[in-house]
């Protein structure tokens, strides 16, 4: 998909639910240092960001800033411990997220 | 909905009053063994269905118990008009008869051991052409919709499962359950870090005990038996190439298909029919064929399959319709893929739209359209076993 593509389209990451501390790129191509809308399905908000990582369709964009041995929080829910700092715009996934329970 | 309650669909009513939307005639072997003489029928015969497998010499226990529900549900499951049963034996073929006849319906049994497998091929040929002349003389009669028992589960998920596609059957789930219907969900490790909130969705506290009984069993199992966190396990290496990095994300997902508001009523052992109408939830392996086997052999006819990455599975006697939010996939697979969900993703659908599609997708199914599974020749049959053999 072009940039002019990406850019006409409204929503570039969701988000599940209000107290959620990452959301989910829903197009492909997102670059790092590009600015990016999101929604938040729960409530209709829409946050506005900077992207730190190339993030591909379909993976979790940081929308705070969670430190080491921190929870990541989707669905309003705790989905697992954070084994590196992340901050707010970066990809989340298994380089710096665990699962808590095996 | 005004007058969803008044739905009705064309089916076949089998003899023990279940309602079908297929009308298949099996030749299901007893036994790995018999496999080939199976093969050798549905070769000959136009209009019939060999459903190989792998296992049934030696088992025991409670391992054969499930062995011979399984196969014997496999035939009862009312998408079947008629069976032929060809086993190694005479012994165990005929058990697997007489479960078969208990609802009914027609079925005859072969065994190969003092024959072989020619003269097998050849009796087991006339039988079955005289149940597919027979089958194919059945007509489709009008029944109301909540007679439907309909299964769902997930594959090859990631992030857009969660976000649309499970949403999208749980949509349904919701309208469908007030109207009576039999449904089920499954996959017991994929609720991992969600059973707590997937326990508090019990209708009562017998079915939300049940339910912590069964998760209990099968996660102890895991923690002794894993050599690592699993990951490329649970979650698969397709998930996590779709964005899902742990079990408790990939269970928030997975536990969107059974919608806002229903609550299950119960908790089945794999295989086993429930007894009432309502959501039942039925413990055993997450695997997709394994888990569509098990609920096609509990008397499932439908099954709604959300998949992210693109699973392309199907059932021989179930047909499955796989719906996927992924744009990347519906583009790329569009065969594998009845409804393109996607459009959820930006906004340009809401979810009662897409509800609206599925049930319109599920009236047609259960009328007679082919899903992409059984247009692609998918037939997965795959049997759990509960243990070794002896």
């Amino acid at each position: 998909m072009t940039v002019a593509a990406i850019e006409k389209r409204m929503i570039q990451f969701l988000v599940h639910s209000a107290s959620d501390t990452v959301g989910v790129v829903v197009v492909d191509g997102i670059r790092s240092g590009s600015d990016v809308t999101g929604r938040v399905m729960e409530t209709g908000e829409t946050v506005v960001m900077r992207v730190l990582d190339d993030i591909p369709l379909g993976h979790k964009i940081a929308i705070s800033d969670i430190a080491t041995e921190g929870t990541v929080v989707k669905y309003g829910h705790d989905i697992g411990r954070t084994v590196a700092p992340i901050r707010k715009g970066q990809h989340v996934h298994v380089h710096n997220l665990r699962t808590k329970r095996w | 909905m005004v007058g969803m309650n008044d739905v009705e669909i064309d089916v076949y009513r089998r003899e023990n009053g279940r309602i079908g939307i297929r009308n298949h005639v099996v030749i299901m072997p007893v036994d790995d063994l018999s496999n080939a003489a199976t093969e050798a029928v549905a070769g000959v015969v136009d209009g019939c269905l060999a459903i190989p497998h792998g296992y049934g010499r030696a088992q025991f226990g409670r391992d054969l118990d499930h062995h011979f529900i399984t196969v014997i549900g496999t035939c009862t499951n009312p998408n079947v008009a008629a069976v032929v049963v060809i086993g190694i034996e005479p012994g165990w073929t005929a058990r697997v008869v007489e479960g078969i006849a208990k609802t009914g319906k027609p079925v005859t049994g072969f065994s190969i051991e003092g024959h072989g497998d020619l003269a097998t091929i050849a009796s087991a040929a006339r039988q079955a052409a005289n149940y597919v002349q027979w089958a194919s003389e059945l007509r489709r009669v009008r029944c109301p919709l909540r007679d439907m028992w309909i299964a769902m589960k997930c594959g090859e998920s990631d992030t857009t499962s969660g976000l649309a596609s499970c949403p999208t059957v749980g949509n349904v789930i919701d309208r469908i359950d007030p109207m009576g219907l039999t449904t089920c969900f499954a996959e017991t490790s994929e609720i991992t870090g969600a059973e707590d909130i997937c326990a508090a969705r019990a209708a009562t506290p017998a079915a939300a005990k049940a339910f912590l009984e069964a998760w209990r069993g099968y996660n102890d199992f895991i923690m002794r038996e894993k050599l690592d966190d699993l990951s490329e396990s649970q979650p698969t290496k397709g998930n996590i190439a779709g964005g899902l990095t742990t079990i408790e994300e990939k269970a928030f997902g997975n536990l969107e298909k059974i919608g806002k508001h229903t609550r299950f009523v119960g908790v089945l052992k794999p295989a086993e029919a429930p007894t009432g109408t309502g959501l039942w939830f039925m413990d055993g392996p997450s695997p997709g064929a394994e888990c569509l086997t098990n609920q096609a052999a509990a008397g499932f006819a439908l099954h709604l399959f959300p998949t992210g990455q693109g699973n392309v599975i199907g059932h021989p006697v179930m047909p499955v319709i796989k719906l996927s939010a992924n744009p990347k996939t519906c583009a790329t697979m569009p065969e594998h893929i009845d409804l393109d969900v996607s459009a959820l993703l930006q906004g340009e659908m809401n979810l009662d739209e897409a509800g609206d599609l599925l049930f319109d997708l599920i009236v047609r199914t259960c009328c007679g359209r082919l899903t992409c599974a059984e247009v692609m020749r998918h037939r997965e049959f795959t049997l759990t076993k509960l243990h070794m053999s002896a």
